[in-house]
């Protein structure tokens, strides 16, 4: 990963000192291991703080929405999606961005480390394709496709679908994945079955709203639930108004979601948020042909009428 | 998400389309009394001691 950070110090460089941009916005390192943070560069001097690694998962696009200035960006294949997303969505224009596309492996999943090892870990390394773990009284190595995020284990899109630049050249996509194996073991639950699944799924949420905040396409002002006039739903932790805050939000990001796994990493509870936003992946994949994000010439299907839109569920 | 495919109907109705109308409502109400109060999605207020 070491040519990757200096390619995108390189690149980030170059733009700053030639004001292409006003910003570049990539990661740091953050102050516990794998744990990487945005890093906001708008001096030449500050890029030599830029990383790139397998602890990248942060979507970087949620901090582009609204901004004026010109930035630079360094994006995933998951990233750039959601960057397609928002410029369909009017949040910032492509002339605005300069996008460093990376050709993503995929990101460790830092929980599944963690409970691989006894011990806080104090440092990660990785060597190619290989994760060395160190910590107090132990040393242990894995190996990366085995501590995956999952949602990056069943990734079909690792390179970027827009870009300026690329860090290094593309890589073949996975082909051989079942994206919903674990939905369609849902769909076929009877429906109190069902129910309880989800009950059970969202019983620990503390609603922090990390996963909304984490959320690139989570942008309104104001949020529907932080509304007081109206107020829709309930600010209690009771099921009823947990669930209804997780079945909305998913719904709003029905044919937005990129399955870029943000959510699921901010969640303090470790929830499997994923499990209602691939659903609703899944449907727009059967009923709309729709992956989202991935051309800028056409409206997401929420967005658009097409006369032959399926409608055998209204009698 | 497990609500029973019975309790949610979707229909379109003109407003000249009086018998339908009746039509829809019967029907809905029929599917929904077979099935029984709802168990899930009902906030219960707080007990006061």
């Amino acid at each position: 990963m070491l040519e990757y950070t200096d390619k995108i110090k390189e690149i980030a460089h170059r733009l700053l000192k030639e004001c292409k941009v006003d910003m570049v916005i990539g990661f740091r390192r953050g102050t516990v291991p794998m744990m990487n943070e945005p890093h906001f560069v708008t001096q030449p001097a500050d890029v030599e703080r830029l990383v790139w690694d397998s602890n990248c998962g942060i979507n970087l696009a949620t901090y582009l929405t609204d901004r004026k200035e010109k930035i630079a960006v360094v994006a995933k294949g998951c990233d750039t999606r959601n960057i397609v997303t928002h410029i369909i969505e009017n949040k910032i224009k492509r002339e605005q961005l300069y996008i460093i596309g990376v050709p993503c492996r995929g990101m460790i999943d830092r929980r599944r480390v963690a409970s691989l090892v006894t011990g806080e870990i104090r440092q990660v390394e990785e060597d190619g394709d290989t994760l060395r773990v160190q910590g107090e009284g132990f040393e242990s190595a894995f190996k990366k496709t085995d501590v995956l995020q999952e949602n990056c284990a069943i990734c079909t899109h690792r390179n970027p679908v827009l870009h300026d630049e690329l860090v290094a050249d593309p890589l073949d996509e996975q082909t051989n994945v079942d994206r919903y194996a674990d939905v369609k073991r849902i769909e076929a639950l009877p429906s109190e079955e069902k129910w309880n699944y989800f009950e059970d799924l969202f019983a620990t949420c503390i609603r922090c709203y990390a996963c909304r905040n984490a959320c690139p396409l989570c942008y309104c002002p104001t949020c529907f639930v932080d509304e007081s006039r109206p107020q829709w739903v309930g600010k209690s932790q009771d099921p009823t108004d947990t669930l209804t805050f997780h079945f909305l939000r998913a719904y709003h990001c029905a044919g937005r979601c990129t399955d870029c796994g943000a959510c699921e990493r901010a969640c303090p509870m470790e929830i499997r948020i994923r499990q209602l936003t691939k659903k609703l992946e899944k449907d727009c994949w059967e009923l709309f042909d729709w992956e989202a994000g991935l051309t800028l010439e056409k409206r997401p299907p929420l967005d658009a009428y097409r006369p032959n839109d399926p409608d055998d569920f209204i009698k | 998400m497990g609500i029973e495919p019975d309790r949610l109907h979707f229909s379109w109705v003109s407003s000249a389309e009086a018998t339908k109308f009746i039509e829809v409502v019967t029907e809905v109400t029929d599917a929904v009394k077979a099935l029984g109060p709802s168990k899930h999605f009902i906030k219960t207020e707080a007990k006061v001691a």
